[in-house]
Order: C-alpha cells, then sequence, then structure tokens
C-alpha cells in the first residue's frame, strides 16, 4: 500500500510541472502580456518596464519559466491591483472560506446521495426510486448560481429562516484563528459562534451540493442494481448472513467504488461551482475573490486561484485514488 | 469472380444488420418516454431560438419605462408575460433571445471542441506510441483544471465577448472529445474488421476515416449531446460572472440573473423565468444524451 501511495506521489510531478506550465503559458497569452498582468490594466509604462527587468522577462522563456516555478514554490505570486496586497496573503485568507463550503456541501452530497441511491436501487422501480431517478435529472439541470438564488429568496428573504449572506453574523466577535469558523468556534469553545456559522453554512452548501447530490445519487443506484445480482450476494443471502450484514459488508463496499470516483470528479465540480456560489451568498472565500479579480482583470489574483484550485483538485483525485486501492486490492498491484 | 446466390443473401443480410444498428437506435430512442420528452423540449428550444424574432413581441434591449418605478418591476401581465426586469425590458423576450444566444454558444463551442478534439483523439488513435502519448498527457493537464475554472481562465485571457465563451466552453470539450474518440478507436483497432481491412491492404487513412471513426462515433454522439446541456450551464455561469457579451442589447439567461440577483426582493419574477429556461433546455438534452446512450450500447438492447 505504501509503494502503491510513493508511486503515485511520483506520478503526480509531472502533472503538477504541466500545470505549471500551462498557466506559465496562460499568463503570456494574457491582453498586454505578463507585466501588465501582473501590474494591471493602468500600468504605467515605466512600471511595466521596471516589472519585465525585475522578473526577467526579456530573458529566453524556459529562463523565465524557471524563475516564475521559483516563484510559486515561494509563493510569491505577485500584488493583486485591487487590494495592493501580497496575493499569498489573501490567498491565506480565502482558501479556508472555500475549503469549509466545499467540504460542507460534500457532506451533504455524500451524506443524502449514498443512502437515497442506495434505498433507490433496493427498492427498484418503486416510488422512492422513481423521485430518485427525477430528482437527479433535474438536479443536473439547474444552475448552482440559479439555485443559490431561489434558496436564498425562499428561505433568507421571504421566510427569514436563514441569512441571506456572509459567514458569521456583522456583529459577530468570535475569534477566528485557523480561518475555518467552524474549526474555530470549535476550539474556541464558543457556541453561539458555532449556531452562527452553521446557519450560514446552510443554504450555500445545500445551492453547492445538489448537483454533486444528484449525480452521486444516480451513481449509488446504478452502482448497487450491479451488484445486488451477483453470485455472492444471493451466496451471502443462501447461507443465512443477516441481510442488513449483507447490504454493508457485501452489496455497499463493492459498490462504492464507482460512487469513490465520482466523488473525486465532483470535487472539480464543486471549486468551481463554488465561485459562482460564492458571489451568490457573499462568501468570502476564493470564489467571490476571483469573481472580483475577473471583473477587475486582477491577473496575479485569477492566476493565483487558477493555481491553487487546480492543485487541490489534483491532490483530491490522488486522495481518492488512494481510497480506491483500499476498497479494491487488485488497483495496488496494477 | 461472381458470387453465388447464397453469398449475395448472405452479404444482404450483413448489409441489413448494419442498417439495422441505427434503425433500430431510432426506435428504441422512440419509444423511451423520457428521449421523447428530451427531443420535445430540445425541439420547443430551437424553435424558439431560430425564430425569435417573429415569436418575441419585444426587442430584447427595448424598455418600457413606463411600468417601472425604482423598487417596482411588474410581475407577470398582459402586455409584458412574464413581467419586466429593473431596466424595465420584457423578460418574454429576453427569455426567446436569450434561447438564441444559447444556442448559438452550444452549437459553436461543441463544434470547435468536437473538431479540435476528435483530431486530436483520433491522431493520437491512429498513430499511437510517442504522438499517443504526448497528445494524451496534454489532455490530461487540461482535464486536471476544472471545466468552468479552465473556460474563466480562458474567457479571461482572450476578452469579454460571445466569442470569447464560445472559445473557452469549446476547449473545455477538447480533452473529453479526444479521450472519447481515442479510447474508441483503441478498442476497434484491433478488431477483426480492421485486420480484414489491414489484410486487404487498405491504406492507413483509410481505414481510419472509413471503417474505425464511424464505428466509434457512438459514444461521441452520446457526448455531444450531453456536452450541449454543460455547454448551456457553463455559458450561463460565465454570464453571471461577468464574462458573457459586453453588449447590453444581447440577451443571455445568465447575465439576466446576474442582473435581477440586487432586485431579487422586489423582482423575483426576473430571476425565476430565466432560471427555468436554462433549466428546461439542459433538461432536454440530458434526456435525449441519456437517452441515446441507451439507445446506441448494444448491451441495452434486448
Amino acid at each position: 500500500m505504501l509503494k502503491f501511495i510513493v508511486r503515485r506521489l511520483i506520478q503526480l510531478i509531472p502533472i503538477l510541472i504541466g500545470l505549471s506550465i500551462l498557466v506559465f503559458l496562460w499568463i503570456r497569452t494574457l491582453p498586454g502580456g505578463p507585466a501588465e498582468a501582473l501590474l494591471g490594466e493602468r500600468a504605467t509604462p515605466e512600471a511595466v518596464a521596471r516589472v519585465r527587468e525585475l522578473y526577467g522577462l526579456d530573458r529566453p522563456v524556459w529562463q523565465q519559466y524557471g524563475s516564475y516555478l521559483e516563484s510559486v514554490v515561494k509563493l510569491d505570486l505577485g500584488q493583486s491591483v485591487v487590494s495592493r496586497r501580497p496575493v499569498a496573503t489573501e490567498l491565506r485568507e480565502r482558501f479556508p472560506a472555500t475549503i469549509e463550503l466545499t467540504i460542507a456541501a460534500m457532506i451533504f452530497a455524500v451524506g443524502i446521495g449514498i443512502p437515497l441511491g442506495f434505498l433507490a436501487a433496493k427498492r427498484y422501480q418503486g416510488p422512492i426510486d422513481q423521485l430518485s431517478v427525477a430528482g437527479s435529472l433535474i438536479g443536473v439541470a439547474i444552475p448552482v448560481f440559479f439555485l443559490g438564488l431561489v434558496l436564498k429568496y425562499v428561505f433568507a428573504v421571504k421566510l427569514g429562516w436563514l441569512p441571506t449572506s456572509g459567514r458569521s453574523d456583522a456583529t459577530s466577535t468570535a475569534l477566528h484563528p485557523t480561518g475555518f469558523y467552524l474549526l474555530d468556534a470549535v476550539i474556541t469553545n464558543d457556541r453561539v459562534a458555532l449556531v452562527d456559522t452553521v446557519r450560514h453554512l446552510i443554504l450555500p452548501a445545500i445551492a453547492l451540493g445538489t448537483i454533486p447530490l444528484a449525480i452521486i445519487t444516480r451513481i449509488t443506484r446504478a452502482a448497487v442494481l450491479d451488484v445486488v445480482n451477483e453470485d455472492y450476494v444471493r451466496t451471502a443471502h443462501a447461507k443465512g448472513m443477516e441481510p442488513n450484514v449483507v447490504d454493508r459488508r457485501h452489496i455497499l463496499k463493492n459498490a462504492m467504488l464507482p460512487v469513490v470516483t465520482i466523488i473525486g470528479l465532483q470535487t472539480g465540480l464543486l471549486l468551481s461551482g463554488a465561485i459562482l456560489t460564492e458571489t451568490v451568498f457573499a462568501w468570502g472565500g476564493m470564489g467571490s475573490w476571483m469573481y472580483q479579480a475577473i471583473n477587475f482583470r486582477d491577473y496575479a489574483v485569477l492566476q493565483a486561484g487558477i493555481l491553487f484550485i487546480a492543485i487541490v483538485f489534483v491532490l483530491v483525485n490522488l486522495m481518492v485514488d488512494i481510497t480506491y486501492a483500499r476498497l479494491d486490492p487488485r488497483i495496488r498491484v496494477r | 469472380m461472381s458470387l453465388t446466390e447464397a453469398e449475395t443473401q448472405e452479404l444482404q443480410v450483413e448489409r441489413d444488420q448494419i442498417v439495422g444498428r441505427w434503425t433500430d437506435a431510432r426506435q428504441r430512442l422512440l419509444r423511451s418516454p423520457s428521449s421523447v420528452i428530451g427531443l420535445v423540449l430540445i425541439g420547443l428550444f430551437v424553435f424558439v431560438a431560430v425564430f425569435a424574432p417573429l415569436l418575441a413581441p419585444y426587442e430584447p434591449g427595448d424598455q418600457n419605462l413606463s411600468v417601472i418605478r425604482p423598487g417596482v418591476y411588474p410581475g407577470p401581465s398582459a402586455e409584458h408575460l412574464l413581467g419586466v426586469d429593473q431596466l424595465g425590458r420584457d423578460i418574454l423576450s429576453r427569455i426567446i433571445y436569450g434561447a438564441r444566444t444559447s444556442l448559438v454558444i452550444g452549437l459553436v463551442s461543441l463544434g470547435f471542441g468536437a473538431v479540435v478534439g476528435l483530431t486530436i483523439g483520433s491522431l493520437a488513435g491512429a498513430f499511437g506510441g510517442r504522438v499517443d502519448t504526448v497528445l494524451m498527457r496534454l489532455m490530461d493537464m487540461m482535464l486536471a483544471i476544472p471545466g468552468l475554472l479552465l473556460a474563466i481562465g480562458v474567457a479571461a485571457a482572450i476578452g469579454r465577448g460571445l466569442t470569447a465563451v464560445m472559445i473557452a466552453i469549446g476547449v473545455v470539450n477538447v480533452p473529453v472529445f479526444a479521450r472519447l474518440l481515442r479510447s474508441s478507436m483503441l478498442s476497434q483497432r484491433e478488431s477483426d474488421y480492421v485486420l480484414a481491412a489491414r489484410s486487404l491492404g487498405v491504406k492507413r487513412g483509410r481505414i481510419v476515416v472509413g471503417h474505425i471513426i464511424p464505428n466509434s462515433i457512438a459514444p461521441v454522439i452520446v457526448a455531444a449531446t450531453l456536452a450541449l446541456a454543460t455547454a448551456i450551464i457553463d455559458a450561463a455561469g460565465l454570464a453571471f460572472l461577468g464574462l458573457g457579451s459586453a453588449d447590453p442589447g444581447v440577451a443571455e439567461w445568465g447575465r439576466m440573473l446576474a442582473e435581477t440577483q440586487s432586485f431579487l426582493q422586489n423582482a423575483p419574477h426576473a430571476a425565476i423565468f430565466p432560471g427555468l429556461a436554462i433549466i428546461i433546455s439542459c433538461l432536454g438534452f440530458y434526456l435525449l444524451g441519456e437517452g441515446l446512450r441507451e439507445a446506441l450500447d448494444p448491451k441495452f438492447r434486448r
């Protein structure tokens, strides 16, 4: 198992290098080139010249790539043209919000999707099954920001049950040592902050988690349907094994393989969907940061955001591969 | 060399089976209620998009300032069937013209993604070896960036406008089609009929174009249908983020939603209807895509 993990980590290197090359090339295609990308559209020619010299933009491309890579590794990501602050500092402040939202959305999607898909398959063609099939079809067709707007309108604006935006109440004085508000509330043992954070988290998490929920439900249902007719399931039943144990040990465990893969792929959808969800709910994470960057042509921020999210996505898929190998010993051998 | 009657008949049967595959798929598609619903929804969407100028009661940019006051943006009425937005524009008309924008974005981005992707995929599949490795690793890199994020990057690099949106969404489709066609081709390459063609001395290019690609195309058709649904949603997402058309006269569903965000309390209808339009058109392509998958896959054949 350790050998497998090491091998996958080594395979990660060319992907990360490739990613950095893609982002590096992308910066070079930006309107005005990399110097203006770092300085913004209103940069003076002198400033551009200074940056060109500073970043060695007159040197050969491969040398430039080398120094680009070096600055990325050193987390020297330039300065935001909007806030005039280092991008790396802002990134550090912003990413916990997005990760928290993404995890909450994933818990919502997995927590409902897997049991629902399982139940639907067990009651194949029953009312639950048909509802889940119809629901998951409509679920994938709803744009995340539209769902966000509707949820916000119904539950926050009309009913007033939950807050409309932000991560915590404006009057909140809670401490945030880690930036992960839920974790902070638990660490500081602040019950008020915990309730407040959860209340703010519910709507964005549901909005963001609905598409993955639809997909996970569908995949779980299909995977369970595939497995329930296997011989080993029949054998387990025949030898008088408790139905619950058969469900857990034979059906669910084997059906989880495709589900785990899909969960990994959904993270990408979640991370990019977070950009839209955060915009709707004024959630102070990477998404609203990148939204602002798009509208102010803040390319240094955009670059950092894209690189960061892509790296997280790659790492999540690595974790998925490892989980997969744990679930299915055959994978490790290959 | 002349064929005996029995041999001719045998060939005839074989040809019937080849024709039969598509006829059969069509019949199975039309037997599935969800595919038919999908077809109807797509038909409606395309009809509205094509005949937008005839169907829309107003121009998409027309403002009826007589009906709006700050904070008051009337909902459905006889004059404006779906109400007006915060600038007094007729929402129905904007949805109808928005269908046109969505259809154009969907088709052009699909065309771009499919042509580039299928070319890369078929090159990789046909040549194998180093060409295959290099091309596929490049596709893997692109897949490592989540779709919408890649589109945001590309659109931001090109600049604001519908062309940028179409290229951005098209680029996202490239690796999908490339991988799909390649893997499909690889499984065909070793098949008996390809070996037969090769042993007859048919040139490689002709085998690829004449035999392998037509037999590998079924999953591509399914992916293309589903890509249209994704294109509509992603285009709306990009417009929502401010990366759509810069021209206020162009009606885009995503931007309609973005613009009404701050007026949600006063004009919920201005958000609901464009949202429904997105859902209905996407649902059409999803239903058809799923139906096609089942119809074209021999596994589902009874």
